[in-house]
């Protein structure tokens, strides 16, 4: 009887720590949420209008109402008209020189986070992300080729973003088609990825190699990555297309979490491995393929931010996959922040910022770590 | 009759794997497949649960055709014991084990699962390990929470492959009464693979042994384990004794 007693005891306390595991993980979806807000605040003061942290929360709030008091006006007269009626001086630095930018570097941080995530947890390997997979150097290639070999057939100002968009999915097709072949591993695919990288790359570079010098600036400028063609247009399209995508993922997440144990276990467990494979595949890289063809190929992100969630919070995907995309956020907003301040007035390319910073970092964590896994 | 493998065949482009292999599996009874490595063992526990798919012949499951039938249905009704595997990616002994209710519903686990969860591991004495990472604990420790998957997953039958393989003498005995005891007490039915015979002829009701992707010797224990049938299927010249009740075998040397 007495043994009984203490049975039930054990089983009471491991639920208690479950339940605090659990807390944990949710304690750092809102740490993260929290410093992506602080962190966008001090951002936006950041420029030649002196504006205090204070006043760029509160501008914020009283924008949004204006804003929705005002949707109808917006609507008809666009959004120039808009800030011109509406704003004062300050109000339009905010809401339109710097909020587009934190936001782009928010949105698209989520995104790259999310996607690396994703595609770690589909692959089963820490090295898979939206750059290894050769899905950056793909949209890499297709604006050289709109830069380098279009210039001057279509001066139209989609052509570069469309080219990239394109070239990004293209590569993603190129591997989901090697991966329904018979006996397609997960390694096949991140080899098959790297070979992608390479391909591309050295496309890119012949393109170059016969290039005009200024178009080849312009095109080595593009594949850098940064937040400088933000507007809120743009952010919209992300916006929308993420809030499409990060969903539908979330939803596979404990499909994600069985594939982990092995092909094999996921199918005896009712997962239906290939499918959802293919469709995890396919939304996260429509979602990287949106944001790299606006911002340029940010690499880092995608491989770091999943990586350090899994250190603090362990695998469960359901909780991983959210955290990496706001852990993502936080990365390239603070890289931007350091970006544009470091040798002020000179913005530094974001995408080299974050390697830059984020490197070092990584090297500790892994040298640092004790357990066996990833 | 719970499950009926009719003439099954298997094979990768030209080479063939499994030929015509027929079982059948009651309520509360283990069978045990024997036979050198190569000689299909696992194949044919991936084709019934249908991981692999056969390229000839039919199971039935409750007198249903698992081919038209979706993997959700089939998890429900089997769960598969791989030998130990190790993750990438840390998962707790918990989580692993919570995955077993993958087959029962959908994105959220409830209450009631935690507590099935909790369930499993007391009945395998693994509670303690709850918490720790599955790659941390010990092989033996690791092919229990497998188990314990399985049975969170509340399935009629429990297909083991080789379960006993990275085991030390005890923790062996241990899977193999775990399992055992389940299967009698749950009424449910278990299929292992397992290349002990020692361990088979103790613990299994039926055993196929197998030689070549074929059935070489079927029935209980002892008409299986005889001396000519090691020397054929293994190339093992053997003793075979018996306590009155199952036979045990001390192998000599190859022939």
């Amino acid at each position: 009887m007495k043994r009984e007693e203490s049975r039930t005891m054990t089983a009471k306390d491991i639920k208690e720590q479950y339940k605090k595991f659990i807390g944990r993980k949710i304690f750092f979806v809102f740490f993260f949420a929290a410093l992506i807000i602080i962190i966008s605040g001090v951002s936006t003061t950041l420029g030649s209008y002196p504006i205090t942290v204070k006043e760029v929360y509160s501008i914020i709030w009283r924008g949004s109402i204006t804003i929705l008091q005002n949707l109808d006006f917006i609507i008809f007269h666009g959004v120039r008209e808009f800030s011109r009626e509406y704003f004062t001086t300050e109000e339009i630095v905010v809401w339109q020189l710097r909020l587009p930018r934190i936001f782009l570097g928010i949105i698209a941080g989520i995104g790259l986070g999310l996607a690396g995530a994703v595609m770690q947890a589909i692959l089963r390997n820490p090295l898979a992300s939206p750059y290894t997979l050769g899905i950056s150097s793909g949209a890499g290639f297709g604006a050289s080729l709109a830069i380098l070999a279009g210039a001057g057939i279509v001066g139209g100002k989609y052509l570069i973003i469309g080219n990239a968009f394109v070239f990004a999915l293209l590569v993603s097709f190129i591997i989901l088609a090697l991966l329904s072949r018979k006996g397609a591993t997960p390694e096949t695919m991140i080899l098959a990825g790297i070979a992608m990288m390479y391909l591309f790359g050295a496309m890119t570079t012949i393109l170059q190699y016969f290039g005009e010098a200024e178009a080849v600036k312009e095109a080595v400028f593009w594949m850098v990555g940064d937040l400088n063609r933000a507007s809120w247009p743009v952010v919209t399209i992300i916006l929308g297309v993420l809030a499409c995508c990060a969903p539908l993922l979330m939803l596979k997440s404990w499909d994600l979490n069985v594939m982990g144990a092995g092909d094999e276990t996921a199918k005896s467990l009712g997962v239906n491995v290939k499918r959802i494979r293919v469709i995890t595949m396919v939304v996260s890289t429509l979602l990287v393929a949106t944001i790299v063809c606006f911002t340029g190929t940010i690499g880092f992100i995608g491989l770091v931010a999943p990586y350090m969630t899994r250190l603090a919070i362990g695998g469960d995907n359901k909780y991983v996959l959210p955290v990496s995309g706001l852990l993502g956020a936080v990365i390239l907003i603070s890289a931007d922040l350091v970006a544009r301040r470091i040798i002020a007035p000179v913005i530094l390319p974001v995408g080299a910022v974050t390697a830059f910073m984020g490197a070092p970092l990584f090297l500790y964590l892994i040298m640092r770590r004790r357990r066996e896994y990833w | 009759m719970k499950l009926k493998v009719n003439n099954v065949e298997f094979g990768y482009n030209s080479t063939s794997v499994l030929e015509n292999i027929s079982m059948d599996l009651d309520r509360s009874e283990v069978v045990g497949i024997v036979g050198p490595n190569g000689a299909g063992k696992s194949t044919l526990i991936r084709c019934i649960d249908r991981i692999l798919t056969p390229r000839g012949g039919i199971i039935l499951l409750d007198g249903n055709n698992i081919s038209k039938m979706t993997r959700m249905e089939i998890a429900k009704e089997m769960g598969y014991v791989p030998q130990t595997t190790t993750r990438v990616f840390p998962a707790t002994v918990f989580d692993t084990v919570l995955m077993g209710r993958r087959p029962h519903l959908g994105w959220k686990s409830s209450e009631e699962d935690i507590d099935k969860v909790l369930e499993v591991l007391e009945l395998l004495g693994i509670m303690e390990f709850a918490m720790r990472d599955f790659n941390e604990i010990s092989g033996g420790q690791q092919q229990k929470v497998l188990i314990a998957r399985a049975l969170a997953q509340e399935a009629d039958i429990l297909l083991l492959d080789e379960p006993t393989s990275n085991l030390d003498i005890r923790h062996q005995l241990e899977v193999m009464d775990i399992m055992k005891g389940i299967v009698k007490r749950k009424g449910i039915s278990a299929i292992v693979a397992i290349h002990d015979l020692n361990l088979a002829s103790r613990y299994t009701d039926k055993l196929l042994m197998m030689n070549g992707g074929r059935i070489f010797a079927a029935g209980n224990p002892e008409s299986v384990l005889t001396v000519e049938n090691i020397r054929r299927a293994y190339g093992v010249e053997a003793l075979v004794k018996s306590d009155g009740e199952r036979p045990y075998i001390i192998p000599v040397r190859p022939v």
